[in-house]
């Protein structure tokens, strides 16, 4: 079935939606079945301490105007919605935009979380950060935040990722961050999270743990979600100015899936189609591929119950992506409520496809995507040629393909 | 009354404390675990713990992380542990609990589980990653199969905190002696002793202390003031490395106890 005949067919059960998306989570942390707080005992106290002060600096006005004031000075918000002129035409069909999360400092919208984490922090009186990092972008930008409000910082990275990232490790080294090298397990970023997960058990006292997207035990879903939303909220505004009018379309690229929450939380009581791209690496029937929804069921890993790549036993499975942000097991605990709720449709694309949308994209609008967002350009290409002209895309360019040039030379055979 | 409960009020009528080793199924393969069973019974093991190896074991240390690992590769998991239980229950007597990560018993069916488990004979069951509050539903199902749910306090558990995991363990609980994975290195100071002492305070329950119990100066130091002492990486280390002396080692543990 195509995709527009997809759209006729599919009705959302409306009751529920209107009686449950908007109030999620419920006070355990849950969306609907998912989510939750599986942690051991010693972090127990931890989230409950983070969740109760991220509750009250959600209405303390001092804190609020300094977020407000660095997103504006600092980081560079708001970030362009910018209208892909030729992409548009090249693909000849729906008008394509695109929220150019790439520009905000550090290159990826993962600022906006590290920062207002790094923030709380303070307020919570740690002293050290740490985080996880797959393609790098969030440690870059736990680094830059812990430079910036003053804070110790270790980053926990799988070794593939470090190899597939050697730009990126350097940066958070230059931040003056410590890189440590995960070299257990895949190697890849959910072994960066067990490794981050035993730190924060370790160090639970002085340290906070800056999670870097919509997963892991309540409060760091809704936590991270507030953070991205800020993305969604600028957008609705840009896209009312240029078109005034709602888009048709949005569409993001989903591994934890902060960026697809940050875009899409806004326009949740609309009737906007909503597209999370996952990584369909080299092909679901290969089994080799990071699509949770398509490949995955059920299960709880890392603090919470979601969609998990996981084998007959309950033991987690390999994954892959030719990007590291995509590349990992499971998927952010609302995302596994919207999708049952039939109110965000997942698809995949693989990574030959996203490679080519990051070629594409560079040649047509100068804007080299982060391989990442090169998975939602790559739907776009799928999209919006079958769609009449006066429809209207936008598409979370999450991050700048900077740190992929090197990885996109390496698959082409060429010596840079 | 439950087969640890027994263990315990024995011990505690003749003035002793519990000795509960913890080794993981499957390192290297089941026959050697099985082997490694009857040691440590035969040295003195009141209850035994018996890992069943996870994937992502986030609450571990290097040496049971890598213990789980090789245990994954003899192709060990939670469906093959439990018949092994029923195999290790025509010769052994003690109690056999089994600690595990959350997700392998959630993939198995929580009733299908306990029921299984049950019949096999083992006695408990201690999920790190499992707190109460997320574990209704293993509750309800445990309670009416008898086996026994051990949850874990911390030195950073608050006393509201500590009231709820007593309230929810049956058998014993289980004191997480530091802020750490298993295997780190231990603590035994003051505020280790007001932290155990609290717990205590607040549960007529056996507490048996866990994580980075290494030697037996250790243990001989935690039984002043514990029902019980786990030792597991030290004990995991000892068999992978250096099977021959660790009957040996194991020994003194028990006698320091």
């Amino acid at each position: 079935m195509d995709l527009e005949k997809f759209w006729l067919f599919y009705e959302p059960d409306s009751i529920l939606r209107r009686i449950n998306i908007k109030k999620q989570p419920d006070k355990r942390g849950y969306f609907g079945q998912y989510g939750g707080r599986f942690v051991p005992e010693t972090l127990m106290s931890a989230l409950r301490e983070l969740e109760v002060i991220y509750l009250s600096v959600k209405k303390d006005r001092l804190f609020q105007k300094e977020f407000k004031a660095l997103q504006a000075t600092y980081i560079g918000r708001p970030t362009p919605l910018y209208f892909a002129k030729r992409f548009t035409d090249h693909l000849g069909g729906a008008k394509i935009y695109l929220k150019r999360e790439d520009l905000a400092h550090t290159g990826a919208h993962k600022i906006n979380n590290a920062l207002g984490q790094a923030l709380l922090a303070k307020k919570m009186g740690k002293t050290r950060l740490i985080a996880e990092t797959g393609a790098g972008q969030h440690g870059v930008a736990t680094a830059t935040s812990a430079a910036l409000v003053g804070l110790k910082c270790e980053i926990y990275m799988g070794t593939e990722d470090m190899h597939r990232q050697a730009l990126n490790v350097f940066r958070m080294r230059l931040l003056g961050a410590n890189v440590v090298e995960v070299p257990i397990g895949s190697k890849t970023l959910k072994d960066a999270i067990n490794e981050a997960l035993r730190d924060w058990t370790t160090n639970v006292r002085t340290t906070h743990y800056v999670l870097g997207t919509v997963f892991g035990p309540h409060p760091f879903p809704v936590m991270v979600r507030d953070f991205q939303s800020v993305i969604g909220k600028e957008a609705r505004r840009q896209i009312l100015k240029a078109e005034g009018r709602l888009p048709d379309y949005l569409i993001a690229c989903v591994g934890g899936g902060s960026n697809a929450i940050g875009l899409f939380h806004e326009f949740m009581d609309s009737d906007i189609k909503m597209i999370g791209v996952e990584a369909g690496g080299r092909g679901i029937g290969t089994g080799e591929h990071a699509a949770r929804f398509i490949g995955g069921s059920i299960g709880v890993f890392q603090g919470c119950r979601s969609y998990l790549l996981q084998d007959n036993d309950g033991n987690i499975v390999g994954t892959h992506s030719v990007s590291a942000g995509l590349d990992y097991a499971s998927v952010g605990p609302e995302h596994s409520f919207l999708r049952d709720m039939g109110r965000i449709q997942y698809t995949y694309a693989t990574d030959n496809e996203a490679l080519a949308a990051f070629e594409l994209l560079s040649r047509m609008e100068g804007i080299s995507p982060a391989l990442e967002s090169a998975h939602a350009i790559a739907e776009a290409m799928k999209l919006a040629p079958g769609l009449p002209c006066d429809k209207t895309i936008i598409i979370n360019l999450s991050g700048r393909g900077d740190k992929d040039v090197q990885q996109v030379a390496r698959i082409k055979g060429i010596e840079v | 009354m439950s087969r640890i409960k027994e263990t315990f009020s024995r011990l505690k009528a003749g003035g002793k404390k519990a000795f509960i080793p913890y080794i993981m199924a499957g390192d290297p393969d089941l026959e050697k675990t099985g082997e490694y069973v009857r040691v440590l019974s035969e040295c003195g093991a009141d209850i035994i713990e018996l890992g069943v190896p996870f994937s992502d074991p986030l609450a571990d240390g290097p040496t049971i992380q890598m213990a789980a690992e090789r245990a994954l590769k003899a192709g060990i998991t939670l469906p093959r542990v439990i018949p092994f239980v029923k195999k290790l229950r025509q010769h052994a007597e003690m109690p056999i609990v089994l600690m595990t990560y959350y997700n392998p018993i959630l993939k198995y069916g929580e009733e299908r589980f306990v029921q299984d488990a049950v019949n096999a004979g083992v006695d408990g069951v201690i999920i790190p990653d499992l707190p109460p509050e997320e574990a209704g539903n293993l509750i309800r199902s445990t309670r009416i199969a008898k086996i026994d749910t051990i949850f874990l306090t911390a030195p950073t558990s608050t006393e509201e905190r500590i009231r709820r995991v007593v309230s929810a363990s049956r058998g014993f609980v289980y004191y997480v002696s530091i802020t750490g994975t298993t295997g780190s290195k231990l603590a035994l100071g003051e505020t280790f002793k007001d932290h155990l002492g609290t717990v205590k305070l607040l549960t007529d329950k056996p507490v048996a202390v866990g994580f980075g119990v290494s030697t037996p100066e250790d243990a001989r130091a935690i039984a002043q003031i514990a029902d019980g002492i786990i030792v597991g990486s030290a004990i995991v280390k000892k068999f992978h490395e250096d099977p021959t002396t660790a009957r040996e080692f194991i020994q003194k543990i028990r006698d320091a106890i």
